[in-house]
């Protein structure tokens, strides 16, 4: 029974391969996703269901944040309006699922880029956003200096299903200390529960910890321990097989980077179409003919510069200005700035 | 012939359906590449449960991690049964009392807790009522009993052979079975009455304590130690820890389904006709006689069927402990697993399976329990 099943599977995917061959345009041709959006008119972008910073609803009812900057961006490449987003609120749970079923064509929601995620997921990685590290979160009078100071029989409370548990998990096992996991499926209830002194400890990425802390009743009252205990790089995704879409996403992130390098702002953008750095020109879509590479027109670089801003202008806006973490850039300054954002070259 | 064509036709339907679905879940999972299997079971689990009633690791297996759940499900629908049923039965019976403050206080109650969302009521107990509770440091106890906001510290027992204890036990209530049948065939043949309640007692209570009095199986108690973990925190070390997370969820299960059976208890007994009680009484029985062969083997006709329904309730029910961070099946299997392994119709399958073999279970033995008081027409 299965064996036909799997026979007729491949024939109706055969027939489905022909009937695209024969019946598409150039970039349209290769990728369904990009096809599917221009028809519909808008991107289907996941997000987090709120997290200030990356992804979070403003007074006035819009997205914003450095993970919804990535979807604009595509937007903005692809449609040529960055506010030509459907945004969709995803839990930790949904997210993977919600791309895989297609609700979603870029899911750009804080996750971390992992080996198991990338392959046994069946998704793509594009790139990274922001390099995070998970630390945690403990009350300022527990006199608390480093998680050299925990002691077995505590309490941490974090958010189940993502990588965070498991580094917990592997974390404690590795400095032999017993301490009991409560898990929730939201950040609030997570974050609220350390709050009221259900747990010793609150754990997340550092952004994440940094953003929740700003919503406790004392902000002052808690301190963010220094210790870094995992690489987090978050980055945006999207379904594996569609090598044309995943293009797209990756060089809209891509190009924020290289615009912020190059110096390239949303407010001097129209005015580097005269420079004299071929690098430049090829950012603000003049020279190079980057867009007709991609499948898109040339002045998709221009755009999502002129809308959505160079990655600096986004992570300014986001991060620093909230207050988030307001401070030095840290390992998500450029390259050429002591960090480690170093993307490959526009050429 | 013509009564089979249209069952014939509804089971080809029936197929056809099912055929469908799996085929379209079949194409359509090829298609985005993904893999139907269970292999995922085998695989290492890496994450910690915060409670486990058995031995479990970050190195076990989802498999174990499932039995994990698996068993908080069951502990935390089992206890929650046990306390609806005797809040039930004691709120049913309070309704019908000729005393003006029982009879309203009940009333009450019954009206208090049914009419509020399940959900709520959770929220009420684990967000609320259980956050105001003192931190570790700041409580005095009482009599070794610590209610902080991070759990109920109690002492506990620890055995020594305790295997033995439990087959003497299991020993003693087949003992009660075989006594309960023996003296019951007596009182048909002679007519003498034995005392079969004090009877049962004492053997379950005489041959399991024969492995203590012998010094074979022995306990100690173990009482909860304050540890300070730092200057603004502490914990209690040794015992019984019950989470807040159990107690709400225990406590809003209980509450709300007990208003339940009380109404179920109450109709079971206002359901008999009061010259049934008249007619017991005009033959010579007294009135325990009356409540025990006349009124409640009629009550528990109408109670039962109905009760059935609220254990199920209850035992579904119990998968709103993913909303509170307790580790049953829900939490940690169809949410931690499924979102670490992205296996999400194998997962949701075995869950579902799980939900429905528990319901099953408790159907077969509570239809089993109502034949046993159901009416046997001559």
């Amino acid at each position: 029974m299965f064996k036909y099943l799997k026979q007729l599977t491949s024939l109706v995917a055969m027939v489905a391969v022909l009937f695209t061959f024969t019946t598409e345009t150039m970039a349209a041709k290769k990728s369904k996703t990009l096809k599917n959006t221009i028809k519909k008119g808008f991107v289907m972008c996941g997000v987090s269901q709120g997290l200030a910073g990356f992804s979070n609803v403003d007074a006035a009812g819009n997205w914003e944040g450095m993970d919804v900057d990535v979807c604009r961006a595509v937007a903005a490449a692809v449609l040529g309006d960055s506010n030509k987003v459907k945004f969709t609120g995803l839990s930790a749970k949904e997210r993977f699922t919600a791309l895989n079923a297609g609700q979603v064509d870029v899911l750009s929601r804080n996750t971390t880029w992992t080996l198991t995620r990338d392959a046994d997921l069946n998704l793509t990685f594009v790139g990274v956003n922001f390099y995070d590290g998970q630390g945690f979160m403990v009350r300022k009078d527990s006199g608390m200096k480093s998680t050299a100071d925990f002691k077995s029989g505590m309490a941490v409370c974090t958010n189940i299903g993502t990588t965070t548990e498991l580094n917990l998990a592997d974390f404690m096992a590795s400095k032999g200390l017993e301490y009991k996991l409560v898990g929730f499926e939201k950040a609030d209830e997570a974050r609220d529960t350390y709050g009221a002194g259900r747990c010793d400890a609150y754990t997340t990425d550092k952004s994440g910890l940094a953003a929740q802390r700003t919503v406790l009743a004392n902000p002052d009252d808690h301190i963010i321990l220094p210790d870094t205990i995992s690489k987090e790089p978050l980055g945006p995704v999207v379904r594996q097989g569609d090598s044309v879409w995943e293009d797209i996403v990756r060089w809209s992130l891509n190009v924020m980077i290289e615009a912020e390098e190059y110096g390239v702002t949303s407010a001097n953008a129209d005015m580097m179409k005269t420079s004299k750095n071929p690098t430049v020109l090829k950012i603000v879509g003049v020279e190079g003919g980057m867009g007709e590479k991609l499948g898109l027109d040339n002045d998709w670089s221009l755009r999502i510069i002129k809308q959505v801003g160079n990655y600096g202008e986004s992570y300014k806006r986001n991060i620093q200005d909230t207050g988030i973490l307001p401070g030095s850039r840290g390992p998500n300054a450029l390259w050429t700035n002591g960090g480690i954002l170093y993307v490959p070259p526009l050429r | 012939m013509k009564k089979i064509i249209p069952q014939l036709l509804t089971l080809i339907l029936i197929f056809l359906i099912i055929g469908f679905f799996t085929f379209n879940a079949n194409v359509n999972m090829s298609n985005r590449g993904m893999e139907f299997g269970y292999s995922f079971l085998k695989r290492a689990a890496s994450f910690d449960i915060q409670f486990s009633l058995i031995e479990y690791s970050r190195e076990s297996t989802y498999a174990r991690a499932y039995l994990v759940g698996l068993l908080n499900t069951l502990l935390v629908a089992f206890s929650g049964i046990i306390f609806a049923t005797f809040l039930g039965l004691f709120f049913g019976i309070a309704r019908l009392s000729p005393n003006f403050l029982i009879n309203r206080f009940a009333g009450f109650y019954v009206e208090f807790f049914r009419n509020l969302p399940l959900l709520l009521q959770l929220f009420f107990w684990y967000y609320a009522a259980l956050r105001v509770l003192p931190l570790p440091h700041e409580t005095e106890g009482f009599n070794n009993f610590y209610l902080t906001i991070k759990s109920l510290y109690t002492p506990s027992l620890v055995w020594q052979n305790l295997n033995i204890f439990l087959y003497l036990l299991i020993f003693a209530i087949l003992l009660v079975f075989i006594v309960k049948n023996y003296l019951k065939k007596i009182q048909e043949k002679e007519g003498r009455q034995y005392p079969i309640v004090y009877i049962s007692i004492l053997i379950l209570i005489i041959i399991p304590s024969l492995s203590l009095i012998f010094g074979i199986s022995t306990f100690e108690v173990e009482y909860p130690v304050y540890k300070q973990l730092s200057k603004s925190s502490g914990t209690f070390i040794g015992g019984l820890a019950i989470p807040p997370e159990f107690i709400s969820l225990f406590l809003a299960l209980s509450l709300y389904t007990g208003t339940f059976i009380a109404e179920n208890v109450r109709a079971g007994i206002e359901g008999i006709n009061k010259g049934q009680k008249e007619a017991a009484a005009s033959i010579g029985l007294n009135r325990k006689q009356i409540l025990n062969l006349v009124v409640l083997p009629q009550a528990l006709r109408i109670i039962i069927p109905p009760t059935t329904n609220q254990y199920l309730n209850l035992t579904k029910n119990s998968s709103l402990a993913a909303a509170i961070a307790y580790p049953d099946v829900v939490l940690v299997f169809a949410g931690t697993a499924l979102m670490q392994t992205g296996r999400a119709i194998e997962i949701v399958s075995i869950t579902m399976f799980t939900y429905l073999s528990i319901s099953l279970s408790i159907s077969i033995f509570m239809n089993y329990y109502n034949k046993k008081f159901s009416l046997t027409e001559k």
